[in-house]
């Protein structure tokens, strides 16, 4: 079984890392593998897409032909987890910032997103966070973080900040404003892996 | 949720704005225009600056932090982070581009220092800085003094990679050479390269630079990219090489591309056919001894 983590930009060895720490803890076998180009995502059972820069990303895996795929696969139902500028790529809509660098987002997420709601670098933070999914809190890393602003039925609200949605899923899909690779706790891994896993 | 228990520029927060960066590349841009082609070509960041570091050394005379109405401009018109340079030990300067909202402070050799003993004390910002080494004994000593991101100094302007090539090495190589040592041998080591011994043996345990490390100096083609990132590099500056070249849209985009690409030979050619030629550049071997930018800072 293969988990792959696009690999165009950002903290893609963190998330590496922290798939295989979560594979150990729960005696599961799995090979993480880094996507940068199109042929993988066919043959994942997952999909992280990290953090980065959004800009960059949607550019990126346009023009490297693997957003079709990665379409394709959320079609099939395979998991997938985006954080941080993973959750505006998932994304159906995006703010004007969004807009104005005519960014193709995969809209796989019945999502509307705004883009730098949290603010530029100065205004990054850390905070604790009470998630839907889990009795304790949560150590949220937000990085000129994004934010959800419109979520549609089908999706799943499960921790909301200053009145910004800031993690969500709609089935198998999971977007997280947040950093879960950047703590060391592997709670979200794990939920991430249960998915895969059942 | 309690907005004052939200908590802004810890180590984390800052190296994790670095982490976001690692496998871009980064830009330097002089008006809103260029922050655009950078942004459409696939660039991270932006590095705003008054002149790219080949027009600064032609004019020669004192080097300073660019005027805020650009930086404020660019960062109006693009949608990525956009950083700016503040002379090596000009706290003030950071503060301002900090009040401004630039997203990261690089505390540069490019410009002229305004402090010839001490850097700035990055810990007391919210904001995150990169600085520039040419070995690891530079490197540490910059981490140590809070930067969250290092890149090689190279030589800036010149379009000649040799002095980023030769730091890269340099400090990969002294990383290397720590694996194995005993902690007597490495505080001996932490002696002798005037870096603090927890991040030397920090350093020696991770195998590489406790935070991230990119190429910068020189680089000027899709292939210099490329080979930075084979040396090792997290990702890449480019200074004069983007908005120097023939066709600054073409090389911005090749450029990118190339650093996506690094270990795929066929890719490059592909990426490096057809782009216009790069800036001219000079060898780092004709620069006079004492007039090397990378020789600033300590």
């Amino acid at each position: 079984m293969k988990i792959g983590v696009i690999a165009i930009q950002g903290a893609v060895s963190e998330h590496a890392e922290a798939l295989r720490k979560a594979l150990v803890e729960r005696g599961e076998e799995a090979e993480v593998v880094e996507i940068k180009h199109k042929g993988i995502v066919p043959e994942c059972s997952g999909i992280v897409i990290p953090g980065g820069e959004s800009t960059t990303l949607c550019r990126l895996l346009a023009r490297e032909g693997v957003a079709e795929e990665i379409k394709e696969a959320a079609s099939r139902g395979v998991p997938i987890l985006g954080t941080c500028a993973g959750l505006i790529v998932l994304a159906k809509e995006g703010d004007e910032q969004v807009e104005k660098t005519s960014q193709e987002l995969l809209g796989i997420m019945d999502t509307k997103v705004n883009r730098n709601a949290f603010g530029r670098q100065r205004d990054s933070f850390e905070a604790e966070l009470e998630l839907e999914i889990f009795d304790l809190p949560y150590t949220g890393i937000f990085i000129r973080a994004p934010g959800i602003t419109e979520c549609g039925k089908g999706v799943r609200v499960l921790g909301e900040l200053d009145g910004m949605v800031i993690a969500a899923e709609q089935g198998n899909v999971m977007a997280l404003a947040f950093h879960p690779e950047l703590t060391g706790d592997l709670r979200i891994h794990q939920y991430f892996l249960d998915k895969i896993f059942g | 949720m309690d907005f004052e228990k939200l908590r802004h520029g810890t180590e984390l927060i800052k190296r994790g704005f670095a982490k976001m960066q690692k496998g871009g590349v980064i830009m330097d841009v002089t008006t809103p225009e260029q922050a655009r082609i950078a942004e459409e070509a696939g660039a991270v960041a932006v590095m705003a600056l008054h002149a790219v570091p080949a027009d600064i050394r032609k004019a020669g005379g004192v080097a300073r932090m660019a005027d805020p109405e650009i930086i404020q401009q660019i960062i109006d018109t693009v949608t990525i982070p956009v950083m700016a340079k503040a002379r090596i030990g000009h706290f003030v300067e950071a503060e301002i581009l900090e009040a401004l909202g630039a997203d990261m402070v690089d505390e540069s050799e490019v410009l002229t220092p305004a402090d010839p003993y001490f850097h700035i004390d990055k810990t007391e910002f919210t904001v995150p800085f990169v600085c520039g080494a040419r070995n690891l004994g530079e490197a540490l000593r910059r981490i140590n003094e809070g930067a969250a991101m290092i890149r090689t100094k190279g030589e800036a302007g010149t379009g000649d990679v040799s002095q980023a090539v030769k730091h890269m090495k340099q400090i990969q190589g002294e990383i290397r050479a720590l694996a194995g040592k005993t902690k007597e041998e490495l505080i001996k080591v932490a002696r002798e390269i005037e870096a603090p011994i927890e991040l030397v043996m920090e350093t020696a345990e991770m195998q590489r630079l406790p935070v991230v490390n990119f190429a910068a100096g020189g680089v000027a083609t899709p292939a210099d990219a490329a080979l930075m990132m084979r040396l090792g590099a997290d990702g890449v500056f480019v200074g004069s090489g983007i908005f120097k070249a023939e066709n600054p849209a073409l090389m911005a985009k090749a450029v990118v591309e190339a650093v996506n690409n690094y270990n795929d030979p066929a890719k490059l050619v592909e990426i490096s056919k057809g782009i216009g030629e790069g800036m001219k550049g000079i060898s780092a071997d004709t620069i006079p001894k004492g007039e090397g930018l990378q020789e600033r800072g300590w």
